[in-house]
């Protein structure tokens, strides 16, 4: 089946089985591997990409789900990787082993839009589901403040 | 030869003791058997409304009727996500939801983590995620963990508690809507609630066109 969808700003078509995870698409046919596979299940939120503003689980969700629907992957988060966030995630050296980031930065950038000043319970109810196996969840806290314009604590 | 017959005669005599006592147990035991009139409702089983034609008072006709659609009510594939508090829960013993969940402002998560983030609109097989259109919490006003089945057909039927539905579009809401249908078919080896949503959608027919009676505080289905 041909699905129409735009992603990061290009309209893009792939030939897939509908059912196939958006996550396969991105990454296999489309050739966008910023997004990250963690378990499949949506239990982890490696790879959390926005459809049409709103954070989804791009391994659980079918890409008929987006067809004619714009999604934005980390690739497309910015033009220059200059995000707010991103910025914020260099200074403060967020990242460890990095294979969550993707899927927390994408996070972070939907709650930004919604809460441009979040507090901390809202920052850490809406990243609650993005795991770090490194525990990077302090550093991850203060970048989503400095992004803010929040003292980072 | 007379102590042969003799062996004989014993053993026969044993033999048809044993066949008494033991005929004299088969028949002690019947009437117990007899003195239930129904088979106990296994979880897979719910009766239909006209199991209830026998109760002649219409009052209490409507509390059986309740009573026996509290099953699927009060089961937790329904209740799971009528929680009493902020985060659903999940599988037969009510666990608290994995991954952390919570309600938010309109009962479809928060930013970042929306029931929809994860939760399409059918049952994912291989991810065992489950879904269905418009997956979402119930209100907290239709908060149903820990409440008795008459507290939850108190709240069926008050329009503050129960979307501002009539107890017609109770019955339609029950009998036909998406999301209710899931806890028939939920997928992934989950246990479904007792029955058929058409089964439920009679019973609760039934219990609203004899008055929509709720049964007693201590009733238990």
């Amino acid at each position: 089946m041909t699905i129409r969808l735009r992603v990061n700003g290009v309209d893009r078509t792939v030939d897939a089985d509908p059912e196939m995870p958006l996550l396969w698409a991105l990454r296999d046919i489309l050739g966008l591997t910023g997004t990250k596979y963690g378990c499949g299940q949506a239990l982890c939120g490696a790879c959390s990409v926005h459809l049409d503003g709103q954070v989804v689980r791009a391994c659980v969700t079918p890409v008929r789900r987006a067809a004619g629907g714009a999604v934005t992957t980390i690739e497309g988060l910015s033009p220059d990787g200059n995000h707010p966030l991103q910025r914020a995630w260099m200074e403060l050296g967020v990242p460890q082993c990095g294979f969550c980031q993707a899927g927390q930065l994408m996070t972070a950038a939907a709650l930004l839009k919604a809460k441009p000043r979040p507090t901390d319970d809202e920052i850490d109810q809406s990243l609650a589901a993005n795991l770090c196996r490194c525990g990077t969840y302090p550093r991850i806290r203060a970048a989503v403040r400095k992004a803010a314009g929040l003292p980072e604590k | 030869m007379l102590c042969a017959m003799r062996r004989v005669f014993v053993a026969v005599a044993i033999v048809a003791a044993v066949a008494v006592v033991m005929r004299a147990a088969m028949l002690e035991a019947k009437p117990t058997q007899v003195a239930q009139p129904t088979q106990p409702v296994t979880g897979a089983r719910l009766r239909g409304p006209e199991a209830f034609a026998g109760i002649a008072d219409p009052a209490e006709r409507s509390r059986a009727l309740f009573l026996e659609a509290s099953r699927v009510l009060t089961h937790p594939r329904c209740i799971n996500c009528h929680p009493a508090g902020d985060v659903p829960h999940q599988g037969m013993t009510l666990e608290l939801h994995y991954p952390p969940v919570v309600r938010g402002p309109k009962d479809r998560g928060v930013v970042g983590v929306e029931c929809a983030g994860c939760h399409q609109d059918r049952n994912l097989e291989l991810a065992r995620v489950p879904g269905a259109p418009s997956w979402h919490l119930a209100p907290i006003e239709m908060a149903w963990v820990g409440k008795s089945p008459r507290a939850i057909c108190e709240q069926m039927q008050d329009p503050k508690r129960n979307g501002g539905k009539t107890l017609a579009q109770i019955v339609e809401h029950n009998a036909h809507d998406k999301l209710v249908a899931w806890g028939w078919e939920p997928g992934a080896g989950r246990e479904p609630v007792p029955g058929t949503q058409e089964q439920f959608g009679r019973l609760v027919a039934a219990w609203v066109e004899t008055g929509a009676k709720c049964p007693p505080e201590e009733a238990r289905p």
